[in-house]
């Protein structure tokens, strides 16, 4: 199967949308590249400051391995409901569905903020703060950044998802979802890179 | 390709990352396996992983699309090897050297 662009490929049957991607998808990939090596270098300044707890809590007292699988469990699903979300822009199943699949996306990665968000809050109790050692400082840079990240990815959905109240599945909508669905999976792809190495290294 | 494909290959690519990510995730809980073998197949599964997310959801491969996306993610991986590696390695040294 020949593809125009890295990622779904609409097919010629959507005319112009189709053509647009070529250039707009391979202009997200590159952005979305230069963020991989921005987490790379976070993970790696990590990996570095590893054991620098400067006396104060480590990763045995601060992680929930348990909060963290169901996470990742989370992220991973929404991955494969925002490819179904897609598949049925690609294939025009209808306005509705592609709705539903979205909506579910975005209530598990919403799911998924929260989730982190109550781990940040027990650790900052427990004193993991940012300024406690340059592990925690290393941590905080990474971990939120991520999170960061999804909460912008479903503001942009909830704009898609505007958009397509207001004008339509138009061919706007139509590269705006599939550059979103770039962002979406390679977020999981980060946050696979996340759990092994700060959490799984740091607990192991 | 039909919908149904599509739909399975999305599907295998989940099925495939659970079966990737639980048993680390179990492994590391339970404590059953000394620090660097944890460390080795948490690492293994992760890059393993990492390929499954791109062929079956950003639909990666190395042949049958232009050459100039591979080669941007290629090089990107080179840059992080370089950049990544190169990082642990000189910090890491130093540390051994204080």
């Amino acid at each position: 199967m020949n593809t125009r662009h890295p990622g779904l490929n609409l097919g010629a049957h959507h005319g112009a949308a189709d053509d647009a991607a070529e250039v707009e998808i391979f202009g997200f990939w590159v952005f979305m590249m230069s963020d991989a090596v921005l987490f790379g270098l976070l993970m790696a300044t990590y990996v570095s400051f590893l054991g620098a707890t400067h006396g104060g809590p480590g990763p045995q007292t601060l992680f929930d391995l348990r909060s963290i699988t169901v996470q990742t469990v989370l992220l991973l699903t929404s991955s494969l409901t925002m490819g179904l979300a897609q598949l049925a822009m690609k294939h025009e199943e209808g306005t509705r569905r592609i709705v539903v699949w979205l909506l579910v996306s975005l209530g598990l990665g919403g799911a998924f903020l929260a989730l982190e968000m109550h781990d940040f809050l027990s650790m900052i109790d427990k004193g993991g703060v940012p300024q406690a050692s340059g592990f925690l400082s290393a941590y905080w840079a990474l971990v939120p950044l991520h999170g960061l990240h999804v909460a912008s990815a479903g503001l942009w959905m909830l704009a898609i998802l505007g958009q397509m109240a207001w004008y339509g599945v138009d061919d706007g909508v139509k590269t705006g979802l599939l550059r979103l669905g770039v962002l979406w999976h390679f977020l999981d792809v980060v946050w696979i890179g996340i759990f092994t190495i700060v959490f799984v290294g740091g607990l192991a | 390709m039909s919908v149904k494909k599509e739909r399975r290959s999305y599907l295998i690519g989940y099925v495939l990352a659970l079966i990737l990510t639980l048993p680390v995730l179990g492994l590391t809980a339970s404590g059953a396996l000394p620090r660097g073998t944890l460390l080795w197949v948490a690492g293994v599964a992760a890059v393993v992983q990492i390929a499954v997310h791109f062929r079956f959801f950003l639909h990666i491969r190395l042949k049958g699309q232009t050459r100039e996306d591979l080669h941007l993610i290629l090089f990107t991986t080179l840059i992080l090897a370089l950049m990544g590696g190169g990082t642990i390695w000189i910090m890491a040294d130093l540390a051994a050297r204080m």
